[in-house]
This record gives structure tokens, sequence and C-alpha cells, in this order.
């Protein structure tokens, strides 16, 4: 076989060497990411050794340069929870809602203008959004609500979701408009009108592309670090109206690491911080993993 | 044949060149962001009067500038608050020995927003302020308004000042704002008739008021002559007593006619 094809020898070495490249290159790419998770694993973990996890994660106060230090990440983590939970709660039906307008009932000039449009947005740099809620947001809320700061969880909630839509809108409109065309035209021929095919037959079978958009955006709202830095307000507390200043984890991540005595116990509990905050995007994106894999869409016949 | 010595005589000239150049020696500076514009106004003025010198600079907070310093990345940390003990134990570990210089002192205002009628406040009231006693203008005087406390993240050395001598080292709390840096105060405090917070002298602006402290107005004078409580120092740190370059530097920064001329310049307080 080989003397039948004299260049196959050399066609076959240059395969491999490509398949050696890829791997390389694929290789070097996970050990990079997977020697930054053992770097904030490192740097976290000894954190633990002076605070029992309990106290961490529960622990109220964070005054971590105070003698005795107090290291209660709890506010915190609250506050990512509140801001993540209230951002979703504007970002989801609004992202939702352009992307079914877009795929079902926009024409077909208007959204090939306005798509483009939205993911644009997401190219917004995150401080300029920060920048517009601190400098506009914030006290158009002071005076129209009468409440004391406008640097709050609410600010910094709508300047997250204005980060989001673009994501949960771009993703779904894509999982909505790729629905089979003949679920469509056999849900219109029995009579159903458009809302009532949308309703029951076009988001049924995008859930999974929907969902998976859904938790990509939250997570994106978890991660972000510069606008809550800038619009929550950064106060260790655990908020009781929406209308409250907030420190949610990355901003106190971001406030006090450049400070913080190097590889002292405040170091190490910012990095602990990290290492929560990692576990919360990873459950994230599990989550938007098993959603897409165990709802997928296999052409009209799984419906 | 002839090219030779030429040669010889260009590389060695080089050689001389690159060997003067390493004793001038480039300067590395990295350290709090508060001490950054004074040592970029001196550095400035430093490298236009000595071509040869080059200074870098950075910034990165005191505790980075401190941590480089240990490390042997940079020649002078700048530092808004004294080494902590914790720092000069795992230099000493590494073989060195921080030497703090004074190169000028900053003066930390309490402001408020330019509508706000309140003028003093002691020490007393601007630590209730932020201990969280004090929820409306009203209780000191003021308009019937809710207090908003901002004050700078925990491990700031603006924050570190404020926490140690107006606090008296009792808890800011929980409920305060946090701000970033000086600048974002100032953004606050000028879009909020309710808020209060802290700057160093050199970030005072138009757009907040500033308040006097026990009655003293926070100016250079007050704080030369030690009677506006809430002053500091701020400091360069080098690795053992400073040679050659660096040395040349830190006495051009602390001499009264030359370096501490602009330290004013950048809107802190010289030592003079």
């Amino acid at each position: 076989m080989k003397k039948k094809n004299p260049s196959g020898k050399g066609r076959l070495r240059r395969e491999r060497g490509i398949h050696l490249f890829f791997f390389s290159v694929a290789f070097a790419s996970i050990t990079v990411l997977g020697l930054i998770l053992v770097f904030l694993f490192m740097e976290g973990i000894p954190i633990f050794k002076d605070v029992s996890f309990k106290d961490f994660l529960f622990g109220k106060y964070w005054y971590p340069t105070d003698d005795p230090p107090d290291f209660g990440i709890f506010p915190l983590v609250i506050a990512s929870i509140s801001v993540t939970a209230l951002s979703s709660l504007i970002s989801i039906p609004l992202g939702v809602m352009t992307a079914v307008y877009l795929a079902e009932c926009a024409s077909y000039r208007v959204r090939e203008w306005v798509k483009p449009a939205v993911e644009l947005l997401a190219a917004l740099p995150s401080v300029v959004i920060g920048f517009f809620g601190m400098v506009v947001v914030a006290p158009f809320l002071q005076d129209v609500l009468d409440i004391p700061t406008g640097l709050n969880l609410f600010n910094a909630s709508l300047m997250l979701a204005f980060m989001s839509i673009p994501t949960i809108c771009s993703i779904s409109e894509d999982a909505i408009f790729s629905v089979p065309k003949e679920l469509k035209e056999a849900s219109m021929s029995l009579g159903a009108t458009h809302w009532e095919t949308i309703w029951r037959v076009i988001l049924p079978a995008s859930i999974s592309g929907v969902c998976t958009a859904v938790i990509l955006g939250m997570s994106r709202a978890i991660g972000e670090t510069m606008v809550v830095l800038m619009v929550a307000g950064g106060a260790t507390m655990i908020p009781t109206s929406i209308f409250d200043p907030v420190r949610p984890m990355p901003a106190g991540i971001a406030a006090e690491m450049a400070e913080a005595p190097f590889r002292g116990d405040h170091y190490h509990a910012l990095f602990a911080t990290g290492i929560i905050l990692f576990l919360f995007t990873m459950l994230f994106n599990l989550a938007a993993d098993y959603i897409s894999n165990k709802y997928r869409q296999v052409g009209s016949a799984t419906l | 044949m002839k090219s030779r010595p030429t040669v010889m005589f260009v590389l060695s000239l080089y050689l001389c060149f690159a060997a003067t150049n390493v004793w001038a020696g480039n300067i590395a500076i990295k350290g709090s962001t508060t001490v950054l514009p004074i040592a970029q106004k001196i550095a400035e003025i430093y490298m236009k009067q000595n071509p040869d010198v080059k200074i870098s600079i950075s910034g990165g907070g005191s505790g980075n500038g401190i941590k480089a310093l240990i490390d042997g990345s940079t020649d002078i940390a700048n530092s808004s608050r004294f080494i902590k003990s914790k720092e000069v134990k795992l230099a000493v570990e590494k073989g060195t020995y921080p030497v703090p210089f004074a190169v000028a002192y900053d003066c930390i205002v309490p402001v408020v927003h330019p509508s706000n009628p309140i003028e003093n406040l002691t020490l007393a009231q601007l630590r209730t302020i932020y201990k969280g006693e004090i929820k409306n203008w009203k209780q000191l005087g003021g308009h019937d308004r809710p207090v908003v406390v901002i004050s700078r993240d925990t491990s700031s050395g603006t924050y570190e000042v404020w926490h140690k001598i107006a606090m008296e080292n009792e808890r800011v709390f929980p409920g305060a704002l946090l701000q970033a840096s000086n600048g974002a105060i100032v953004q606050a405090v000028s879009t909020n008739k309710n808020a209060i917070g802290y700057i160093g002298i050199g970030y005072m602006e138009p757009s907040v008021k500033a308040l006097m402290v026990d009655q003293i107005k926070g100016s250079e004078e007050t704080t030369l002559n030690g009677t506006y409580p809430i002053s500091r120092p701020l400091y360069m740190f080098t690795a053992g007593w400073p040679e050659r370059g660096t040395l040349k530097f830190i006495n051009f920064v602390v001499h009264p006619q030359k370096g501490q001329r602009h330290v004013a310049d950048a809107g802190f307080v010289p030592l003079y």
C-alpha cells in the first residue's frame, strides 16, 4: 500500500503533526486555566486555618483590617444573590420578549437591523455602563424616588440587566428562530392563532436554548465587577429593601485587593471570596450545560 | 586593520555609556495612589534635569508598593501609611530592611454637598455619624434629611487614617457606602445632598464643601502646626539605605527648594 502511494507516508506524518499541534494548543490553554484554578485555591484555602468555613460564609461582619479582624462574607454573598436575582427579574422578560418579537413578529428588514443593534449593546464596556449609572441614574433615582442614595441594589440591578439583556436576547433569538418551520405551520393549520403558536409550540420547543441564554445572562451578572463596584454603593450590610446600598463579592474583591498586604489574612480572605464566587458561576454554567443537554430538541420528533 | 581599533573604541564607549546608565540607574517607583501625583510631578522635573535617568512610576496601592519593594521589583515604594510590622517581618526574612522617608503631609477633610448648611463638626460627632448613630442631619442642626455615610474601602490608606484618628479605632458601621478612590467620593458626594464623605485635601473640588473639624479648617498651615487633627505623613520606602541614583532622587524629593516646592502643586502639604 505504501508503495502504491508514494506520498502516503508524508501525508500521514503531516496529519499526525497537525494532530499534535492542535492537541498541544488545546492542552496549553486548558493547563493555563487549570493553573489559575490551582493558584486561586492555593491562595484562598489558608484563610480557613484562622476562620472556620462556616464563620467565613455565614459571618455577618466584614472588617478585614481591624484588630482582631472579622472575615464574614455573608453580606457580600447575599448582595451578589439579590443583585443577580433582581437584575434577572428585569432582564429575563425583556430579553426573551425582545427575542420573540425579533424571531416571530418583526419583518425581515427590522430583524436585520435590530438584532445587530442589540448585540452591539453587549459590546458596551462595563465601565461605561457603570459611569452612566453613577452619574445619570443615581441622581435621577434620588430625586424621583426621594431615597437617601441612588447608589443601591436597585440601580446596580438595573445596570446589570442592561448588560445581560443582549446575551439573553441574542441567544434566545437564535434558539427561537431555529424552531423547525413545520411545527409552526402545523400549529397554524390546526387553527391556533399566532400568539397561541408562540406560547404553546414555539417557546416550549426552544426552551432549552432560552434557558441556556437566561443562565448565561445571569452568570454574566453575578461575575460582573466594574458596574457593581461603581453603582451598588458598597455597604457591607444585609439589605432590607431594594434601595439599600450593597456590596456584591466581585466589588469587594476589586476594591480591596490592591492594598491588601501580600499573603496576609486579608489577602487570603479575598481569594477565598473568589473561590466562593467561582463556585457560584460554575454552578450556573453546569446548570446551563445540563439544561441544554436534557431538553435538547432534535427536529420536531421530540416535542 | 584600521577598522578594528575603531570598533573597539566604539564598543568600549558603548560599554562605558551602558555602565553609567546602570549607575545613574532606572528608578522604579510603585505604590500608593495618594502619593502617585507627588511622585509623578517630582520625577518629571528630576528627569528633565537629569536626562540620563529614567523613572517609571506605577500605582497599585501602598500594600502593593511595599510588596514590590520586598520582592525587589521596585526601588522605591510609595506609601500613605507607615509600614506594618508583618511587612517588616517579611522584608527582614527576605534580607532587606525598609527605610522610611516622609515626603509630604496629607490632610483628610470631611466633605458634604454644597447645599448642606453645616460648617463644623467635632471629632466626636464625626465618630457618631460614622458609627451609624446619627440618621438625620436635623440631629446636627441641619436640614431634615437622612444622612448617607460614604467611606473608603477598608484597605485604603485614607480609610486607615480615618479609622485611627476620626474613629479612634472604632468600626465604621456596615451600612456606610464604599467608594474605591478619592475621586469617586467627590463624585458621589457632589451628586447627593444627603452625603458625607472624606477625601485628601489634594482632591478638594468646588463641587463639594469641606467641613471644619473641632472648629479648625483643614489647610497647609493647620496640618504643619499639628492643630488639624486628621492629617498624616506620606512616605517613600527604600530597601535599605538608598544608594546612588535612588539616593540622589530621594534627596531631591525632600529638598525644600527642589522636590518639596512641587508637593503643593500636586495638591498636598509640603514638609516645610
